[in-house]
């Protein structure tokens, strides 16, 4: 499960993610992070059991979190199944099945937007 | 055996006893049969494509308006069509761009938009004559509400292409489409084995008056394509069919990030086994093409060439360039072209689509592709950059820097190491905001380090893109051993621009 950590500027300077592991004991890892001076997001892959516990922890302490249901959305009606999208993506997310429909293991994908921008037929959207 | 005739062929398309397989079934068929027995077995073998061809296009014809306009320059959504013909004829070429949207919108996705059955808004313009008093006109229409509405495609259905990847440091957005930086990725285009001319390479079945699956249609090859290339098996179609048949399915508009944008097409080509000879060249494999892989990191005509690949390896997924496994990704569909291939041979089976007798062969070898020519040199850093540059030593003061700058009456400063190498550069405005910081003393806390450079032969238009690129306004030019050799502004290069 992904979870998008809204960093503002009045939490930057906690040290929010270490605490949230410490106290929640699960095994985060951060899959992006892209946080400039006035905020940003970081992109935490959090285990499926412990969602729940990790989500509150990081409530508590007044972080805006969301979950990513679907973090990369592809609309089938648009997609010509080319497979352009599958070199560009770091995570190894999108492939071909054996009749050279292309598939995708949402769960890997850390929401970069390399897919959306590669895309010729403008079929992929990042999740929000 | 004496062979088969398009007569005897369509005689079986019409008694339904004709034997039909795809371009990815026949290579088994011949190696079990041998090229004689499959020529007896198998009448027609289809071949399909569904990529990205840029030269695409349709002719239209809008009706007489009342008044009656002769149109000047007309624009469908937005994206200028050519109108340089007859009142109210007018091309629309896929890769003309919208006014308004730009590379979002252009000719293919008007021309995917009318396939759908959409409305289009048609505004023209004219000057006005006795016969089409009329100068402006302003409708909304479908493509039921046009008479002719024709694709024309002037180059369709390449035998194969050259593979994409990018050895420069930086993100490349092209036709190929985004080219990580360091031979990040490499993308690819073309069916292999279901290719059309690949399956043909002589051109024994394919020529003007062939009948084909154009986007769910029945068209026909006009003739060579333009940049036809038999001689390095970059053969070319010229195509065209009725839009108003076509199948929105296979006539997709489509977006490169960064470069425009083109139609995506889909053809198939049935190639009638008329005898061995022609059963043998459809049992080409993937593993049989072979094609360049090129570094588009070099923007110039002739790229470097890495490697040669086959199909059957891009399609594998990775390639090895200089000893790294690299993925690869296709541009076109292969799914797509099988569904192409397919959907003939079914049309064939069913006795709804017949193939044609040649009416002329595309020329063979002894057609080349030549280079634009070019008149006047086209000139280069050399001829452009000013050679006398001052430099200052590294170590030295922001102070020092100042006064060389202030002296000098220019903007831009590169620093040199003892043994007189590039090392940084250094402009006025960084100065000021180093005196502004009160960080005075080392040049060396300031200068940028990563400095981008020319070289003296690189061609103006790059050394520009580059300027524009990083977003500054001069560069050093520098030798192998990166001594400076001069330096090249933007205001060099506008001032010769001017002139030209
Ligand atoms: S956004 Fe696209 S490219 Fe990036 S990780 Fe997700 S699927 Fe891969
Ligand atoms: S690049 Fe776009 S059209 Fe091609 S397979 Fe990926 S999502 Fe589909």
């Amino acid at each position: 499960m992904k979870i998008t950590l809204h960093v503002t500027p009045d939490i930057t300077p906690r040290p929010l993610i270490a605490e949230v592991i410490l106290e929640t004991g699960a095994l985060l890892n951060i899959d992006r992070a892209d946080v400039k001076p006035k905020g940003g997001e970081v992109v935490i892959d959090v285990p499926h059991d412990e969602c729940d516990r990790v989500v509150a922890a990081f409530k508590k302490r007044g972080a805006t979190i969301t979950c990513l249901k679907l973090p990369i959305i592809k609309d089938d009606d648009e997609c010509v199944n080319c497979g352009a999208c599958i070199s560009v993506c770091p995570t190894g997310v999108i492939s071909f099945r054996d009749d050279w429909s292309v598939q995708m293991d949402v769960d890997k994908c850390v929401q970069c937007g390399a897919c959306v921008t590669m895309c010729p037929h403008g079929a992929l959207t990042v999740g929000k | 055996m004496a062979g088969k005739t398009i007569q005897d062929i369509n005689a079986k398309i019409k008694d339904g006893s004709v034997h039909v397989v795809t371009a990815e079934e026949m290579p088994d068929i011949v190696a079990e049969l041998g090229p004689d027995g499959a020529a007896k077995e198998i009448d027609i073998v289809t071949t399909g494509t569904f990529g990205a061809m840029c030269s695409s296009g349709a002719f239209l014809n809008l009706g007489h308006s009342d008044p009656p306009i002769k149109m000047q320059k007309v624009w469908l959504n937005d994206v200028e069509a050519y109108a340089g013909l007859a009142a109210i004829d007018a091309y629309i070429g896929a890769t003309q761009l919208s006014k308004s949207r730009g590379m979002e919108y252009g000719g293919a996705h008007v021309i995917e938009d009318l396939v759908a059955g959409k409305s289009i808004d048609i505004h023209a313009t004219a000057y006005g004559t006795d016969c089409y008093p009329r100068k402006v006109l302003d409708t909304t229409v479908t493509i039921d509400d046009i008479n002719q509405a024709t694709m024309f495609n002037p180059r369709n259905g390449y035998q194969k292409y050259n593979v994409a990847t990018n050895c420069s440091n930086r993100t490349l957005y092209t036709y190929m489409g985004t080219l990580l930086p360091d031979c990040g990725n490499v993308t690819y285009s073309g069916a292999g084995v279901l290719s059309p001319i690949s399956n043909d390479p002589t051109y024994q079945t394919i020529g003007v008056g062939s009948r084909i699956f154009l986007c769910g249609a029945q068209g026909y090859v006009t003739g060579q394509g333009t940049q036809h290339d038999p001689t390095n098996d970059f053969a070319t179609m010229m195509v065209q069919g009725d839009l108003k048949q076509m199948d929105k399915k296979f006539v997709r508009g489509a977006t490169f990030h960064g470069y425009g944008t083109s139609l995506y097409v889909g053809i198939g080509i049935p190639i009638p086994i008329l005898n061995a000879d022609i059963a043998k060249a459809t049992a080409v494999t993937d593993a049989d093409i072979t094609v360049d892989v090129l570094d588009y990191g070099v923007a110039r005509r002739s790229r470097p060439v890495l490697r040669q690949v086959t199909y059957e390896e891009l399609k594998s997924g990775m390639i090895d360039i200089n000893g790294r496994e690299i993925t690869t990704s296709p541009m076109s569909s292969f799914h797509d072209a099988r569904a192409i291939a397919g959907e003939l041979k079914d049309l064939i089976q069913k006795g709804t689509f017949y193939p044609t007798l040649l009416v002329e062969r595309l020329p063979g070898t002894g057609v080349v592709c030549k280079p634009m020519k070019q008149i006047g040199e086209q000139p280069t850093v050399a001829d452009v950059m000013a050679k006398r540059v001052i430099t200052i030593l590294q170590g030295q003061t922001v102070e020092n820097a100042a006064k060389v700058i202030m002296e000098g009456n220019f903007n831009h400063l590169p620093v040199v190491s003892d043994e007189d190498r590039l090392v940084g550069i250094i402009t006025a405005w960084d100065i000021a905001k180093a005196v502004a910081k009160n960080k005075r003393d080392k040049l060396d806390d300031i200068m940028t380090r990563a400095v981008v450079t020319a070289d003296t032969s690189e061609p103006i238009d790059i050394v520009a893109r580059r300027l524009e690129q990083h977003n500054i306004s001069a560069l050093p030019v520098v030798d192998k051993h990166r001594r400076v050799m001069g330096i090249i502004t933007s205001d060099d290069i506008s001032k010769l621009v001017a002139r030209r």
